[in-house]
């Protein structure tokens, strides 16, 4: 995230030395050269872990891919969610190592206690994958909540992943998470910086202002 | 362009001006304009519009653009009886161009009432209400000069209940959008009237700036082309091509300094390796928002003012007015876009001025439509409100549908409204809790007057009838509460006649140090309906030209 940050830092730097007009007529090239420079971060985009071993990052691809589930759409798997957080511990989220280090196998100590013979949560069916989540939730169904023997400092975690994981889905594919834009696919939301009216279903008809009055002003009459 | 000005801290300039926001940006080009030599300090960063990104993680969650709650601490309290915790209490933009750069650009004008409201409807119990020393008509010329010189989208006429202008708005609205013609036409079946947002955004290019290219991140991020008229984008460029003025960014003022005579000198500040430095000045001007001027006063004790500088009324700092109004959420069936475009485009101010014999409270305020939640904000729920209905599981096949179907369809719909002055509500120093500096942290002591939260629930039953004038097939409303986080900063150094019930005269001018000057929200009498960035440049332009005028006839 830092990287691609001071990428675009310094790709736009050399503008404002520029005058402002020059900048303002010049905005389209801009923009695309800002979108240029994403994506050439985004192609060196993580392949190597800085946080997590391979066997930590499986675990929290499968965690995550709870969270946000494939299924006909992309889910937090495809959005490359475990590389954002990857990134993120080492960089603007280290104050959470802690959390992901104690919580980890503190959830792990759950699915062992919960399944046995089973000591990664990778390991465990979807259904088993959910019934271990959801062992964190405040209340379950019946308004009463197993006790644990193992530790609630994995409910902490979860919480941390659970927003870290909707980050990576959602932020802006330039900011190192939410690859190939699919969190904002799946949302509906265009990969643009500029849009244009009409931009939905209600405005596309509507008649401009002085028009709207009237018409507005006549259906009233007619009632 | 030549190379900005630079002095030195033993340069005696003529004014020293703390802040470089929404007022600061104006004193800064108005008073070097005028032929003065000014350095502004700015607590925060020199960002430009190349540095300003969609990052949601950076801007929202790390406060690349605000206030740090790790590094400046808050307390808050109910009342004074209480035991003030930590907890992030506000919020205020910490970079040139101060929170002009990352509000909303909402961008409203008082009305009348807002000046005279204490004649009109009488003594409220337990608020001091007061009124202003300046009126509307003497304000609107500068209400104007803001409009035109910073750029500002709107319709005059527009609004039967608009207060009178001089000149119209100098460009046409903004693009209308899909929520912006649902509430529209809702509120038109009602036979209220809705009408364009004026906003604080370009929609006709500018020498340098180019026109809104409706991105959809305006509130809380800044603009990456220059359409948002912030202080940054406009005056703060212009104050330096003046070859008068220096902008002097990560100075942390922490001590305005008075001399034996009780005249100030200059401004004590830190530079970003934490040394002091003390920029010597002929009169200085504080505009570093209703949080921070009344703690800098407070800051700045000696032996003729122990209590805090220019506080001989004991009142810095209190009467703090931050503005309520609880809003609601609608999902539609078809896709709005709303995350398109600026966040507003409609609003209505039928509710402005309400008769407190008939609603049995005083206070008043307006609605809007709008949709200002970026993506993970949205998906967040117990973050803020979020933007997904309550009940919505927090994970899983479920919450990832309801997140998929609702993103483009949902609307928020947000009333804007008055707080009355209450003596208790306040911006103090934490006895307990330093900043990073080791200087003593804000503590916010805040309980809404009993009439704020009567005109909440006005507004929310508004706001819910409004919605059932749509075809929302799903929609839901937050509760009226006390509040216990700022966005505005009101009224905590406020103006008026009498050096007993205020701290500042009409000129801006503390009644204690007569060249020591305040201009900011802190300044203001009364609340408005919500909206107070313009009121706060309009009267940034004003200060300007009372301090020059008292400064040429040699009276400073």
């Amino acid at each position: 995230m830092n990287e691609s940050l001071s990428r675009r830092r310094f790709l736009s730097r050399g503008v404002t030395g520029l005058s402002a007009a020059w900048a303002s007529a010049h905005w389209p090239a801009l923009l695309a050269a800002a979108t240029h420079a994403h994506q050439a971060a985004k192609s060196a985009a993580p392949v190597k872990l800085g946080f997590f071993t391979s066997d930590e990052a499986k675990e929290i691809d499968a965690i995550a891919s709870r969270i946000i589930p494939t299924d006909d759409t992309p889910g937090a798997h495809e959005a490359g969610v475990v590389y954002f957080v990857d990134r993120g511990l080492t960089t603007f989220s280290v104050d959470d190592q802690k959390t992901y280090r104690e919580g980890l196998p503190a959830l792990q100590a759950r699915v062992a206690e919960m399944f046995q013979g089973k000591s990664k949560f990778s390991e465990l069916t979807p259904e088993q994958q959910d019934e271990v989540l959801h062992s964190f939730d405040e209340q379950n169904a019946q308004g009463r909540q197993r006790r644990f023997r193992t530790s609630a400092g994995a409910q902490n975690f979860f919480e941390t992943l659970r927003q870290h994981t909707i980050a990576g889905f959602l932020i802006d594919p330039d900011y190192g998470g939410n690859r190939d834009a699919a969190g904002w696919k799946v949302i509906g939301r265009e990969r643009e910086h500029m849009f244009q009216p009409p931009f939905g279903y209600y405005d596309k008809d509507y008649p401009g202002w002085e028009v709207a009055i009237k018409a507005d002003a006549n259906e009233a009459e007619k009632k | 362009m030549p190379e900005p000005i630079r002095y030195k801290t033993s340069d005696e300039v003529d004014f020293v001006v703390i802040g470089s926001g929404a007022a600061g940006g104006v004193l800064a080009k108005e008073l070097s304009t005028n032929g003065f030599r000014v350095v502004v300090l700015e607590q925060g960063p020199y960002l430009t519009e190349a540095d300003f990104t969609h990052n949601e993680v950076e801007v929202l969650q790390r406060n690349q653009l605000t206030n740090r709650p790790s590094l400046q601490p808050t307390t808050f309290r109910k009342t004074p009886h209480d035991k003030a915790r930590r907890q992030p209490a506000l919020v205020y933009g910490r970079m040139v161009g101060g929170s002009s750069v990352h509000f909303t650009a909402n961008y409203w004008r008082f009305h009348e009432i807002d000046f005279i409201e204490r004649s009109k409807v009488g003594p409220v119990p337990g608020a001091a209400l007061a009124d202003w020393p300046i009126t509307y008509a003497d304000l609107e010329p500068y209400y104007t000069k803001a409009e035109w010189e910073l750029g500002v989208s709107g319709l005059a006429g527009a609004s039967p209940f608009d207060p009178p202008r001089s000149k119209p708005y100098p460009m046409p609205p903004l693009p209308v959008k899909s929520g912006g013609v649902i509430f529209e036409r809702a509120a038109r079946k009602l036979d209220w009237h809705p009408f364009p947002a004026p906003m604080a955004i370009l929609s006709q290019p500018r020498p340098g700036r180019s026109v809104c290219v409706q991105c959809g991140f305006c509130e809380s991020f800044g603009c990456e082309v220059g359409a948002k008229s912030s202080t940054l984008a406009t005056v703060i460029r212009m104050a330096e091509k003046t070859g008068r003025c220096e902008i002097r960014p990560n100075c942390y003022v922490h001590r305005v300094e008075i001399n034996a005579n009780g005249r100030v000198i200059g401004a004590a500040y830190f530079d970003a390796k934490s040394v002091t430095h003390i920029q010597k000045a002929k009169a200085v001007v504080v505009c570093a928002n209703g949080a921070e001027t009344p703690r800098l006063l407070l800051l700045s004790t000696n032996r003729q003012f122990p209590d805090g500088l220019a506080n001989s009324s004991g009142l810095v700092g209190k009467y703090l007015m931050m503005n309520s109004g609880p809003s609601a959420m609608a999902l539609f069936e078809h896709p709005l876009n709303d995350y398109k475009g600026v966040a507003v485009s409609r609003i209505l101010h039928d509710f402005y001025e309400l008769d407190p014999q008939k609603v049995g409270f005083c206070g008043g305020g307006g609605l809007d439509a709008r949709f200002d939640m970026t993506p993970i904000s949205f998906a967040t729920t117990g973050y803020d409100m979020g933007g997904l209905p309550p009940g919505t599981p927090k994970w899983g096949k479920e919450f990832k549908a309801t997140l998929a179907h609702n993103y483009t369809r949902s609307l928020e719909f947000v009333s804007h409204g008055t707080s009355l002055p209450v003596e208790n509500n306040s911006f103090s120093l934490d006895p307990n809790v330093n900043d990073a500096w080791g200087l003593p942290a804000l503590r916010m002591t805040y309980k809404d007057h009993p009439d704020d939260l009567k005109l909440g629930a006005f507004l929310r039953a508004r706001i819910l009838e409004l919605l059932d004038a749509t075809d929302a097939v799903q929609k839901w409303a937050s509760p009226v509460e006390e509040q216990e986080f700022a966005y505005h900063l009101l009224g905590t150094c406020r103006m008026g006649n009498d050096p007993k019930s205020s701290v500042i005269n009409a000129d801006h001018r503390t009644h204690d140090v007569k060249n020591l000057f305040l201009c900011d929200g802190s300044s203001l009498v009364t609340s408005g309906r919500g909206q107070p960035t313009l009121t706060i440049s309009a009267l940034a332009y004003r200060a300007a030209d009372r301090i020059t005028a008292l400064a040429q006839k040699g009276e400073i």
